[in-house]
């Protein structure tokens, strides 16, 4: 049984429970062990741009220092700590000036130059476990269903720190689906915003852009969405007209391995 | 001990400017062997070269030292002046002391000690030099183009006109190219295939051009006036000199259903084809991929109908082999693949199309016989927007840096041969700028806009959105009037970025010639040799040197005509007598230098010498073939025993060199 070191962040514990708990009974029956790092911090909450901002990313770098210390790689599934997360590592491998500014400050039994290898789960069921694999685990293939994967913004882009896949044309969650039996429903608005924050602003506005992502999903003939991310979620569930499902991809996978019964709803 | 004559240049202020001159050959005068020094305004003039021939002539001179510009510009200038005055050119030496010295130095006084230093390192190579005579190679009459687009076809007609023979080796069953997809060409909007298809019979009339089509160059061996070339002609289980190109079997054809790349995969062919009508060569080609008989031994149709007897399912490649003098690369463009954008919805949506795609869509020849229908729904398309730059002028890594030059006036042409034909369609064009240098190009844009009424909105599109009713939603924004956009259009037409064939490469390895980082031949000089490749013998014609529209197309392949003409004229060429030779004592035959060789001129022979006590041994040793050695070097620094050294670059002669410079 393979280990890494799990970052749930703090909506996972509150609103997104679910995405969290079929997470790690998934992850189980697929064999691999997910060990929580002990204190962990709010991965930062959103990424700041600002060069110069580094106390914000400070707690992203403490739980990248976690998993170095376990000696193993990190894995989020919530797409904003993952974005938050990845994207500081990124910046402290290649760029020096933060690297020191944040081992000054955080003065480390050893300095962290970005050494953490960061995995989104959707990123370790393709590159550890394998689509392939986890094919043949699947006990309750979702024959028949037609699925749209919803990236929103932030779950590949940017994409040059987070190479997960093209941001424009991606396949990650479209090879998901097949993987565990559904088909995946290409549609255009797969990688446009959701409405994010704005929500707590302007209703109207999150309102606008969920219905063109869930208008979108349903007019290309999807039956339900998928997506990684809570704020997603959120929004297209309270914010759109639509009544089309809208769930975790962690929730269809547990489903499609049989391990839906007996968790926690 | 040689006489040498030093003569320190000016080159007015640009050399005179940072370095003292006078010094210099003040300096260099004090120099072992020098017999005079002395500095002028301008060497390379008139009567600079006269000072150096009366200086060889008065003082008996054995060797000159010309301190001035880089040797690219002058050395030959130099050269031929000691040759007039009776001095072997190989005698001269330049010292840079512009490039490499004045140019790069502020400090007089540095600059001053530099060009000294250079001075003195070129002295002490004369030192060392000897004089050198150049051999003779014989030319090959004959040429070839790769390529046979319309800058291919261009160039074999002028090399033909001019008597020599030609061939033209074409991948796809047909020459023709792109020019032969496109409807009209601006800015005249005259018929493309009206112009073109005469110069492609006339190409496959002239007795003179030899048409390899669906072949492809394989190997390429020897060198300028002497090319080796193995040309791979493709299995196309059609006897070509059998078939009469009468179409039966393409009616005949039971396989309907295989997607017609002439088209651009718009509709179907069948899996024995013609490309179109005005092919050349009009002979039918079998797809083996999807030929029923090829690939279940069942069916043999086209066979039965053939009064000809010209399918052969058996046929196999065959190879040949061709001797050339000169070679031109005629291998042009590609639009580029756009998966990497679908913010635009190319692969999601069959009314989003590319410019190429739009040219079959209204082409007479093409898929809806010149009616512009959408693909998906066959209807009139009432709205059209068209998005130009996709993949052109992009800072990141998924599209290409430069500008594509074509789409802002083809985009131009399909904008207004729309609104021609169809006045009730709305056609928008989003531009980040509109490029249109060219006779006549502006003018053409302008009609477009104040004639024809076409929308020009500065601005990109953001986002391409199929909806459920058919139509698509265009987001983009208007940078002029700082506003948001949403179109409902009926069809997008996307400019793709050009980019060049990926043949291209390979064939660049095989030549020895050199490349951009965007696949683009480079060209010898990019203002003074711009059809010739740096590898002699090499020219280039058309979009593989850069993107290009057809008259500039046409204009660069009558240019490699030209270039290759002046070659095939020759009956030998002077060859470079800077080249590498093998001490045959000394090498051993391990085969370092072949292996470094980039041009093969290094060949292995078994010799014998004569050993103590009247004994003979047979020892493998390296050679050299002068003509087709480049005098590069590189086995004169890969030989572990010092056996190889080039001929007017020395080891001696460079370390000798380098000892006066560390002096």
């Amino acid at each position: 049984m393979e280990t890494f070191t799990y970052y749930p962040g703090c909506t996972l514990r509150t609103k997104a429970k679910d995405l969290d708990q079929y997470a790690r009974v998934s992850a189980e029956a697929l064999g691999i062990a997910l060990e929580e790092p002990a204190d962990w911090q709010c991965c930062g909450g959103a990424y700041t741009t600002a060069k110069d901002e580094i106390a914000t990313k400070l707690s992203a770098v403490r739980t990248l220092n976690a998993a170095k210390e376990n000696g193993n790689a990190l894995v989020t599934v919530c797409s904003a700590c993952h974005n938050v997360i990845k994207q500081t590592n990124y910046d402290i491998a290649n760029d020096e000036n933060m690297a020191s500014k944040v081992n000054n400050y955080l003065q480390l039994d050893e300095a962290y130059n970005g050494e953490t290898t960061v995995y989104h789960y959707l990123e370790l069921l393709r590159d550890v476990v394998g689509f392939d694999n986890l094919a043949k685990k699947v006990v309750n293939p979702l024959k028949g269903k037609k699925i749209a994967a919803y990236y929103g913004c932030l779950l590949l882009r940017p994409s040059k720190a987070l190479q997960m896949d093209d941001p424009e044309n991606p396949s990650i969650m479209e090879d998901f689906i097949k993987a565990i039996g559904g088909t995946p429903v290409i549609y255009a608005q797969r990688n446009e915003c959701c409405g994010g924050y704005i929500t707590l602003e302007d209703k109207s506005q999150a309102a606008k852009r969920s219905n063109a992502v869930m208008d979108s999903a349903q007019s290309n003939g999807a039956d339900m969405i998928i997506t990684a991310c809570p704020l997603c979620l959120y929004n297209l569930k309270k914010n759109s007209d639509s009544d089309m499902p809208v769930y975790y991809f962690t929730e269809i996978l547990a489903e499609a391995l049989g391990l839906k019964e007996g968790t926690n709803e | 001990m040689q006489r040498i004559g030093v003569f320190v240049c000016h080159c007015g202020t640009n050399i005179a400017a940072t370095v003292d001159v006078k010094a210099v050959a003040e300096a260099l005068g004090h120099e072992a062997g020098v017999v005079i020094s002395q500095d002028y305004q301008y060497m390379c003039s008139e009567s600079g070269q006269n000072l150096v021939k009366d200086a060889i002539k008065e003082h008996n001179l054995s060797g000159v030292v010309i301190c001035s510009c880089s040797p690219r510009m002058h050395e030959n200038t130099f050269r031929k002046a000691a040759a007039a005055a009776g001095l072997n050119p190989y005698m001269v030496e330049i010292a840079n002391i512009r490039e490499q010295c004045s140019w790069i130095h502020k400090d007089i006084a540095t600059a001053t000690e530099k060009a000294v230093i250079l001075g003195r390192a070129a002295i002490a190579k004369v030192h060392l030099n000897a004089p050198l005579t150049a051999g003779e190679s014989p030319v090959v009459k004959r040429a070839l183009v790769i390529g046979g687009g319309i800058a291919g076809i261009q160039t074999a007609l002028d090399i033909a006109e001019a008597g020599f023979d030609v061939d033209i080796v074409e991948k796809s069953p047909t020459i023709g190219g792109k020019m032969a997809q496109i409807d009209k060409t601006f800015p005249t909007l005259d018929c493309a295939a009206c112009i073109l298809t005469p110069k492609m019979v006339e190409a496959s009339q002239n007795e003179k051009i030899h048409i390899h089509s669906y072949s492809e160059v394989s190997d390429v061996k020897g060198f300028v006036g002497n090319f080796s070339v193995t040309i791979k002609k493709k299995a196309r289980f059609v006897d070509e000199l059998k078939c009469t190109g009468c179409g039966l079997c393409t009616e005949k054809c039971p396989m309907k259903k295989v997607p017609n790349d002439f088209n651009l995969g718009l509709d179907n062919k069948t899996a024995i084809y013609i490309p179109f009508a005005q092919a050349v060569p009009k002979v039918a080609t079998i797809d083996p991929e999807y030929c029923i008989m090829k690939k279940t031994g069942k069916c043999g149709l086209c066979s039965k109908v053939c009064s000809a007897g010209a399918i052969d399912y058996n046929q196999e490649d065959k190879f040949v082999e061709e001797k050339y003098g000169a070679i031109v690369v005629a291998t042009g463009f590609n639009p580029i693949k756009l998966d990497k954008y679908d913010e635009f919805a190319y692969n999601q949506c069959a009314d989003v199309v590319t410019s190429l795609e739009l040219e079959r869509l209204m082409n007479a020849a093409g898929p809806n016989g010149g009616t512009l229908l959408r693909p998906s729904d066959k209807t009139h398309p009432h709205k059209i927007v068209f998005v130009q730059c996709v993949g052109s002028r992009c800072d990141d890594s998924k599209g290409k840096p430069y500008c594509s030059k074509i789409c802002c006036m083809y985009t131009a042409k399909h904008a207004m041969l729309i609104r021609e034909k169809y006045p009730d369609t709305e056609v928008y064009v989003f531009y980040i700028d509109v490029r249109t240098p060219g006779k006549n190009f502006d003018e053409f844009y302008r009609r477009a806009v104040e004639q024809y009424n076409v929308h020009y909105i500065k601005g990109m599109v953001g986002k391409v959105t199929p909806k459920a009713d058919g139509k698509i939603d265009v987001q983009a924004s208007d940078l002029l009037s700082n506003e948001q956009l949403h179109i409902d259009a009926d069809m997008v037409v996307l400019a793709a970025a050009i980019e060049p064939d990926k043949t291209a490469r390979p064939l660049a390895t095989m030549l020895t010639t050199q490349m951009d980082t965007n696949d683009f031949f480079t060209e010898a000089h990019p203002k003074l040799r711009p059809v010739e490749s740096a590898t002699a013998g090499i020219f280039l014609s058309g979009a593989c040197q850069g993107p290009k529209d057809i008259p500039e197309t046409v204009a660069q392949a009558s240019a490699a005509a030209a270039k290759a003409i002046g070659l095939l004229c020759k009956n030998s060429i002077t060859c470079n007598p800077c080249v590498a030779h093998a001490d045959e004592l000394m090498c051993n035959g391990c085969s370092s230098c072949e292996k470094v060789c980039p041009y093969g001129a290094i060949t292995y022979q078994d010799k014998e010498f004569r050993m103590p006590n009247r004994t003979i041994a047979v020892r493998r040793v390296a050679s050299v073939n002068p003509a087709v050695c480049q005098g590069c070097g590189a086995c004169t620094v890969a030989c572990p025993s010092g056996a190889m050294d080039l001929n007017g670059f020395s080891n001696k002669q460079i370390m000798a060199e380098v000892d006066a410079i560390c002096k």
